[in-house]
């Protein structure tokens, strides 16, 4: 009884971990370039920015919401970044600071319009970012003219490159993020409100909490995440663009639910949804160097979303099966 | 008539949950064509031992016969096939649909792949005389009252040829009319040799219409006996393991005293009358009336739950403003729903979440939230109010109600607000628990708080309160002391104001 109980909570609690670890093994025992040092770094690189936006996008799926404006929203971040760090009237470090601040201020504002306007009149989420999905793009388009912004700083274009023992800088910012909203999320007054209020929010509220106050930081957030997100792409590419970002939403989304949060809100974590965001890059990148071509590559990652959902919604039956 | 073969035998059945045994070892007889009723505390194992029978749940023990055949059903299609219905306390209608179309959900009459309105209306007529229901079976179930719904659910179990027909708390919601209907309608399908399984609380109606009552006690059987042959008190005493002196608690020798808070003019949305009282110090103040005469929505007002449209409270002779439940929280008023699942409590999540909601600034130090304070504070108030449960961090859903209702008590003892304002406190609560509930509703008055209860349950009114209100129809139409409390009286004054319009208002029309 006590042995399956620990089996139990271990397969629940990990089970998307040992996937990431089966999947990797079976990789660097077909794909022979898989698992060396250049390759590892590529992943971690590639998976920062998806990354961040999925912390972002969990504590808006958390509440039980969701944010289809996060492409475009980073997209307009790295257009006004852009600007910014490019601007002659500037000196290198004020351009540099003032991009990042700028971009992340960029995004917390879309965001905290998707929540007021959500809140303020009672529209489901995926309208109202869905609308902010065109604004954002449009907006990114009109004040570039639709142009691309390269010939940024070199001191920021070199930050980009920088690794600490090994590791690439931007994967650390993006690990770190995880961290601090894994701490929010676990050990803060903030944290517990969005698990209740995503589990039953009239409760909530009837326990005398403002709780449109709690979405609207949640969407807030998330802005703020795809501008450090904007930054990050910067640093990365060393451009910045107004079509940039196109289909990021799935991809933010897919990580989220891979890791195990449910849509209806209220369960999850961003642990998992780390890992998640892992397992999409690790098969993106696997997939590839197994010499599966483009096309074959996204069917593959669509059915693997699926079925990541579908065993998560009868992980319990399952193992009651088998255990 | 009645034959005496078993038509159900329960051997040896048990049933466990991680770290709560529901059953235990039962053994159990129904008779065919018998009214058989079970009572007992909430977690006693009622719920376990229908939904065993049902399809729901399997045995991890013990064995069922059933007309004589080992019976296993795998799941509740099974059980519906070999003739046994279940009408739950809440119901399951789809409440667009019409009635025809409810009742005949499962099996609709077919011509030619589209549905044979014709049958189908037809068939449901015969039903809906069974259960003696007058109304179309056109009618969308959206506009049908509490009591019309369960005769609908009893006619939908009725439609395939039900041998076993259980119902789990089939009055909870009804008038004492309406029971009386509903029991000749049992009588009438027992006469036509239907069996049936009857789960209340409310131990004089099991008298009424049990031929036999067995009691069940945390997971085991105390006993089955004839209702000619067994008292109240000893059924009691059999499902609590202690007889009960005193049912309600009520101490003379505590006197109420200065206004705690006062409402003055109060309307709520969409009423045109405004009501005005107050609460005491140290006073238990009774809210009585009909369901849908105000009671509710006035508390709900008051609190910020619902807008209001006019109206001004004072606590301790100050006004304040209430907008929304903060509001209110923060001058220390609180509210405790009549939904408590829907609206009280976080269901999916652990015990000392849903009681430290009230107040995380207690528990936490600059936002951040403290494990070992939350644990004691806790741990506490689980002593406290005798919440049975593994741990503090048991989901709230794996609770029984009383202790669910006990874990809402909690959350607002957690908050220690001066005035609480209860809303149907001890609905679908056993005997043992509700006398609990009461103790402490008494301990948190006489500690000088202004308590409201708002309640059906007019004998609990009377026994607990000092003063009670009558609501009739958004009006306050009178209020009694407790030195004049009588039952008629107080009924005449819930029905005054609707006899008054129905003469103004609906003459000619039939209600």
């Amino acid at each position: 009884m006590n042995a399956k109980k620990i089996m139990y909570s271990l397969v629940r609690e990990a089970g998307i971990g040992v996937a990431l670890v089966f999947i990797c093994i079976i990789f660097s025992l077909i794909a022979p370039h898989f698992a060396s040092y250049a390759n590892l770094t590529n992943i971690f690189t590639q998976i920062s920015i998806n990354t961040v936006i999925s912390v972002g996008m969990t504590f808006v799926i958390l509440l039980g919401g969701i944010d289809l404006s996060v492409g475009s929203v980073l997209a307009l971040a790295t257009i006004v970044a852009g600007l910014t760090i490019t601007s002659e009237s500037l000196s290198v470090g004020i351009a540099i600071f003032l991009a990042v601040v700028s971009s992340i201020a960029v995004g917390a504002a879309c965001g905290l319009f998707n929540g007021f306007v959500s809140e303020r009149w009672k529209i489901h989420s995926f309208i109202v970012t869905l609308g902010m999905l065109n604004i954002a793009r449009g907006a990114a388009l009109q004040i570039s003219d639709s142009r691309t912004i390269f010939m940024f700083p070199d001191a920021f274009n070199a930050f980009g490159l920088k690794t600490v023992i090994g590791v690439p800088t931007i994967f650390l910012i993006a690990l770190a993020l995880v961290v601090i909203g894994s701490f929010v999320l676990r050990r803060t007054v903030f944290g517990r409100m969005i698990y209740a209020i995503g589990n039953n929010e009239e409760a909530v509220r009837l326990s005398g909490h403002n709780t449109i106050l709690y979405k609207v930081a949640a969407f807030t957030i998330c802005g703020a995440m795809v501008g450090i997100a904007a930054i990050m792409y910067m640093l990365r590419l060393n451009i910045a663009s107004p079509i940039l970002g196109v289909g990021f939403e799935l991809n933010a989304i897919a990580a989220v639910v891979i890791g195990g949060t449910s849509m209806m809100g209220g369960k999850g974590s961003l642990i998992g949804t780390f890992l998640g965001a892992s397992i999409m890059g690790v098969l993106n990148n696997g997939l590839l160097l197994a010499g599966m071509s483009d096309f074959a590559r996204q069917i593959v990652t669509g059915f693997i979303i699926v079925a990541a959902v579908v065993i998560d919604t009868y992980r319990a039956k399952l193992l009651e099966k088998f255990l | 008539m009645l034959k005496e073969n078993n038509i159900f035998e329960l051997r040896h059945i048990s049933k466990i949950f991680p770290g709560v045994v529901a059953l235990d070892n039962v053994d159990l007889n129904i008779k065919e064509g018998e009214i058989h009723v079970i009572v007992g505390e909430n977690g006693a194992g009622k719920s376990s031992l229908i939904k065993i029978l049902c399809g729901i749940y399997f045995p991890d023990d013990g064995e069922i016969t059933y007309k004589g055949a080992p019976y296993a059903p795998s799941s509740p299609l099974d059980a519906i096939q070999a003739g046994i219905r279940v009408v739950y306390q809440e119901f399951n209608l789809l409440s667009y649909l019409s009635v025809a179309e409810n009742i005949f959900f499962e099996k609709l009459p077919q011509k030619a792949g589209l549905v044979d309105y014709g049958t189908l209306y037809r068939e449901t007529e015969k039903l809906l005389e069974t259960v003696g229901l007058k109304i179309s079976p056109r009618t969308p179930v959206e506009l049908l009252g509490v009591a019309q719904m369960q005769l609908i659910e009893i006619a939908k179990a009725l439609s395939s040829q039900s041998k076993v027909l259980i119902l789990d708390e089939p009055t909870a919601t009804l008038t004492s009319k309406e029971i009386r209907i509903l029991f000749q309608i049992i009588r009438n399908l027992k006469n036509n040799g239907v069996t049936i399984i009857y789960i209340s609380h409310r131990l004089q109606e099991t008298f009424e219409i049990g031929d036999r009552i067995t009691v069940l006690r945390n997971g085991s059987k105390m006993g089955t006996k004839p209702a000619k042959e067994i008292t109240i008190p000893e059924i009691v005493k059999m499902m609590v393991g202690r007889s009960m002196e005193k049912e309600y608690p009520f101490n003379d020798e505590f006197k109420p005293q200065g206004k705690l808070m006062e409402v003055q003019n109060l309307k709520y949305k969409g009423n045109q009358h405004a009501v005005s009282f107050f609460v005491r110090k140290g006073e238990m103040l009774g809210i009585s009336g009909l369901v849908g005469s105000g009671r509710t929505e006035t508390m709900r007002a008051i609190f910020g739950a619902d807008r209001k449209e006019g109206g001004r409270v004072f606590i301790k002779g100050e006004e304040i403003k209430i907008k929304n439940p903060r509001d209110a929280v923060r001058n220390g008023i609180c509210l405790l729903t009549e939904d408590r699942k829907n609206q009280g409590l976080i269901l999916d999540m652990p015990c000392f979440v849903n009681i430290t909601l009230t107040d995380l600034a207690r528990v936490s130090k600059s936002g951040l939230l403290q494990q070992m304070l939350e644990k004691q504070a806790t741990d506490g108030l689980v002593k406290e109010l005798g919440i049975k449960t593994p741990s503090i961090n048991q989901w709230v859903r794996n609770l029984s109600g009383g202790n669910q209702q006990k874990v809402v008590l909690a959350k607002w003892l957690f908050r220690d607000t001066d005035i609480l304002i209860f809303d149907e406190p001890t609905r679908g609560i056993d005997v043992g628990a509700k006398y609990e509930i009461h103790l402490l509703l008494w301990r948190l008055a006489a500690s000088g708080k202004g308590i409201i209860i708002v309640s059906s349950d007019l004998p609990e009114l009377l026994g607990i309160c000092h003063r009670i209100l009558v609501f009739s129809d958004g009006k306050i139409a009178g209020e009694v002391k407790r030195s004049e409390f009588d039952q008629e009286r107080i009924l005449s004054l819930a029905y005054k104001e609707y006899i008054q319009n129905t003469n103004e208002k609906y003459q000619g029309h039939e209600l």
